[in-house]
């Protein structure tokens, strides 16, 4: 381990931090947005040093591209840019508690810190990961336990995909006012919808 | 390195759970929790370099599962802004307990 | 029939349990897991209903949406779930068993599949008639609620926490859409809202609980994580306690249990009221048998330390549940507080820990399951369009508009409440529940569990307040001079809803009177870790890398 490397993990991990710190008290959605992709980009860049080039890649092109766009997208088609409605932090008593849920979380890290060191019979060999990549590229070692010991979990996944594009595309489209309205008596439909014709 | 990272990860989940516990914006708290899912897969890559390549198999399945819940909760956000024109929390409250 | 005969047949039932796999007395066809062809036999059922499942969702996409539509595929569904109860209890009968993988073949994964068969059954059923009422005219709303019990059947099956993950994430992302189907409710848009946001947070936290556990033991296979935290004794390493702990947080959402619980009651309440019935039912016993699967095969050395915080989780369950049922007005957010103190009974079978705990966990999601279902069924019927009359006063009079209603009503109440006799089932399974908590021991060391025998029937006593208010109402008080839901001139209810309403009532009372079966049924499927040390099978399911 260089000192570069060093500099580089705390560089990133530490940026990480800041920007989510950032992330969390912005009032604007879209900058919020931003500051998270930039979490994003230094936690790709902390896979790759992590020996993860493979998921450092996918990090940045389908969290920090795809699913961020989509959160934009969101975003911006909903109009939610306007300062108006976005002063939506809670009461102190929330800051109080959630900064003490926070310390303890932390506290219960750092009570392990000294020793986290997990059973040394499963280790693998300290450079293993590297060697396996250079062997065989950095997709294979990936793609090997994906397709053989973890197949199921794989498949359920495409299913999840599945259920999860489904449903977005029935609750997401638009909805046909001819068909609306239940068998009898429209106008007590859901008393929600009427208050908010406005 | 994995006590370092293990760090960094409990830090961001931690301030992922504060972002949910505190913002009231529904897609805020709803970027709170990729935050919190982000900060899990740095785990799982920090215990791969341990116990081999699995670890960041499990990073992919979770990757998967953010994408999938990112498209019905948007689907969500997007079918209650139609209702109520907000997705402040505070403002979406014809359920009271 | 006295609860000391049927303790004496549960006991008879539990000495012919299933053998150990691997034991000499397994003659049944035993799958290796780690060969594709053998898994995918192993996964039959599921498989049966994925694949039903995918054509009807192209069959429902294909023609556009029209009443006959949703009702035709709502119909094949319920003939899918029937199929693949068939395939269930063709496999629970070939006694089919599978070595060390990533999912379990056992008892308990059958008979927990079956109660999500039958509660999705009645759903589909129920919601045939409500969407035709709401004029939900999209049929996916059958294809979400059997993605969800896809979901549900892999939680059953899993043995792996990848899978376990997987399979909640398939169940809780169908039913976020299902919360919010009706799309021209502004409630139920909030409610999913609601369910989605608090769901996908505890997401996070079993996440980082399993990822904790994988960097604690090496591995997310259950056997293999028990077999290692019994071996390295892990049990009390930080990295084991934070992971157990954020899984207990993770799980402990999904059930609803007390201080988790605040996302329920409006989510029960802004839900179309199928839906409702479904979450109450089906979802709630789906992460309850992973959750117990998951506790007694990974954690079964950790459980030990764990117990005073189930303790205290059952408790405060039992009582805030039911405290706060009644003051309800809403019938659907009184059944919603009711449905979290029956969390609190479930979690009290989870803390005895035995055998005897893990069957009167199991004879109580049965009968949990078929009352909130006959409820919710009676709502449905008694519902107009739009759903304007859900308050508890708008059942008086009932018994003198609508008998049979009133009476199927009464009869879910009072098995809720654990009344013998005319609340069937219910009252035995409160009956086991005591027992379980009064012969709980760990490993051998007894420690009966009185607190909590003490409150169950205290807070049993607390919920009579509002289960039987509603059964007052309905006898005792007149009709409402605007009617009301009893008044309501509104067409009869649908023949499935009717159907699902009399077979709920009907298999409640009848397995109330002849409860032999189920209690065999029970018995033989619980899981046989429960009180056993798990670490007995060798420990070379994932080899070291």
């Amino acid at each position: 381990m260089t000192l570069f490397y060093h500099f580089c993990f705390y560089l990133f991990g530490l940026v990480a931090v800041a920007s989510a710190c950032v992330f969390v008290t912005r009032k604007s959605p879209v900058a919020a947005a931003l500051w998270l992709v930039n979490v994003l980009f230094c936690i790709a860049a902390l896979f790759v040093l992590l020996d993860a080039q493979f998921i450092g890649a996918i990090q940045v092109l389908v969290y920090a591209g795809a699913i961020m766009v989509v959160f934009l997208f969101v975003i911006m088609l909903l109009n939610l840019g306007e300062p108006a409605r976005i002063a939506d932090a809670r009461g102190t008593l929330w800051y109080i508690g959630a900064g003490g849920l926070a310390i303890v979380v932390l506290a219960a890290m750092m009570v392990r810190l000294p020793h986290p060191l997990p059973i040394e019979t499963f280790r693998i060999a300290a450079d293993s990961l590297v060697t396996e990549a250079r062997a065989t590229g950095a997709v294979a070692p990936v793609a090997v336990p994906l397709f053989t010991e973890y197949l199921l979990a794989f498949e359920v996944t495409s299913v999840l995909l599945l259920a999860a594009v489904v449903g977005a595309v029935v609750l997401g489209r638009k909805r046909n006012e001819s068909d609306a309205g239940p068998a009898s008596q429209p106008g007590t439909a859901g008393t929600g919808t009427a208050a908010h014709a406005r | 390195m994995l006590a370092d990272a293990l760090f960094f990860s409990a830090v961001l989940f931690a301030i992922g759970v504060v972002g949910v516990l505190t913002r009231r914006n529904a897609i805020i708290i709803f970027m709170s929790v990729e935050l919190m899912l982000n900060a899990v897969n740095l785990t799982f890559v920090a215990f791969a370099q341990v116990y081999g390549y699995a670890g960041q198999v499990f990073v992919v399945f979770v990757m998967t599962v953010a994408a999938a819940e990112a498209a019905v909760g948007l689907a969500i956000i997007i079918s209650i802004f139609r209702h109520r024109h907000t997705v402040n929390l505070t403002d979406i409250n014809l359920l009271k307990g | 029939m006295s609860g000391g005969s049927v303790h004496q047949a549960l006991s008879v039932a539990v000495s012919q349990a299933v053998p150990l796999p691997g034991s000499p007395a397994a003659v049944a066809p035993t799958f290796d897991l780690h060969i594709p062809s053998q898994l995918t036999l192993a996964l039959g059922p599921d498989i049966v209903l994925f694949v039903g499942t995918t054509v009807l969702m192209l069959w429902a996409a294909w023609r556009p949406d029209s009443r006959e539509h949703q009702s035709n595929v709502g119909r094949a569904s319920l003939a899918l779930v029937f199929v693949t109860m068939a395939a269930v209890v063709g496999y629970d009968l070939a006694h089919v068993t599978a070595g060390p993988g990533v999912i379990a073949v056992d008892a308990f994964r059958w008979a927990s599949d079956l109660i999500f068969l039958a509660a999705s059954a009645g759903t589909i059923a129920l919601s045939i008639d409500y969407n035709a009422r709401e004029g939900i005219l999209a049929a996916e709303s059958h294809v979400m609620v059997l993605f969800a019990t896809s979901g549900m059947m892999l939680l059953a099956a899993g043995r792996d926490l990848m899978i376990i993950f997987l399979g909640i994430e398939l169940m809780s992302v169908a039913v976020y859409i299902l919360a919010g189907f009706n799309r021209r409710s502004a409630r139920s848009a909030e409610g999913a809202l609601k369910y989605f946001l608090l769901g996908a947070f505890s997401t996070g936290f079993l996440l980082y609980g399993i990822a904790l556990i994988y960097g604690a033991t090496g591995s997310t296979n259950l056997t293999v994580i028990g077999d290692r935290i019994h071996l390295y004794s892990l049990a009390g390493t930080p990295l084991v306690t934070v992971g157990v702990a954020l899984i207990l947080v993770g799980f402990a959402f999904k059930i609803a249990a007390v201080p988790f619980h605040m996302w329920a009651p409006d989510v029960y309440e802004g839900a179309p009221t199928p839906i409702t019935g479904f979450m109450a039912a089906a979802v709630k016993a789906a992460a309850f048998a992973a959750f117990l699967r998951v506790w007694l095969e990974a954690f079964g050395d950790v459980v030990y330390q764990w117990h005073d915080a189930m303790w205290f989780l059952a408790i405060l369950t039992m009582l805030a549940g039911n405290v706060v049922a009644l003051v309800q007005r809403n019938i659907k957010r009184m059944l919603a507080y009711s449905s979290i103190a029956q969390a609190g009974y479930v979690l009290v079978g989870v803390v005895a820990g035995t055998t005897l705990g893990a069957s009167a966990f199991l004879f109580f999601l049965a009968a949990y399951t078929l009352a909130t279902l006959g409820a919710f069924a009676v709502i449905v019927a008694l519902g107009d369009a739009g759903e304007t009359q859900l308050d508890i006063g708008d059942y008086a009079g009932l018994w003198t508009t609508r008998p049979w209603l009133a009476a199927a009503m009464t009869a879910c109440m009072l098995s809720l409440l654990g009344f013998p006799i005319f609340g069937g089932i219910g009252f035995l399974a409160k009956w086991y529940m005591l027992q379980a908590a009064l012969e709980a021991s760990y490993f051998g060391d007894a420690k009966p569990q009185v607190e909590l025998a003490v409150m169950i029937v205290v807070t049993s006593v607390i919920s009579a307040g509002y289960y039987l208010r509603l059964v007052t109402i309905m006898f005792m008080r007149p009709v409402r001079a605007d009617g009301g839901a009893a008044g309501n001139a509104a067409p009869r209810a649908g023949h499935l809803t009717q159907w699902v309403v009399g077979v709920s009532v009907a298999l409640l009372l009848a397995l109330g009177l002849a409860p032999a079966y189920l209690v065999s049924w029970t018995a033989k499927s619980a899981p046989v870790i429960a009180n056993r040390p798990t670490y007995l099978l060798p420990s070379s399911a994932i080899p070291p890398r």
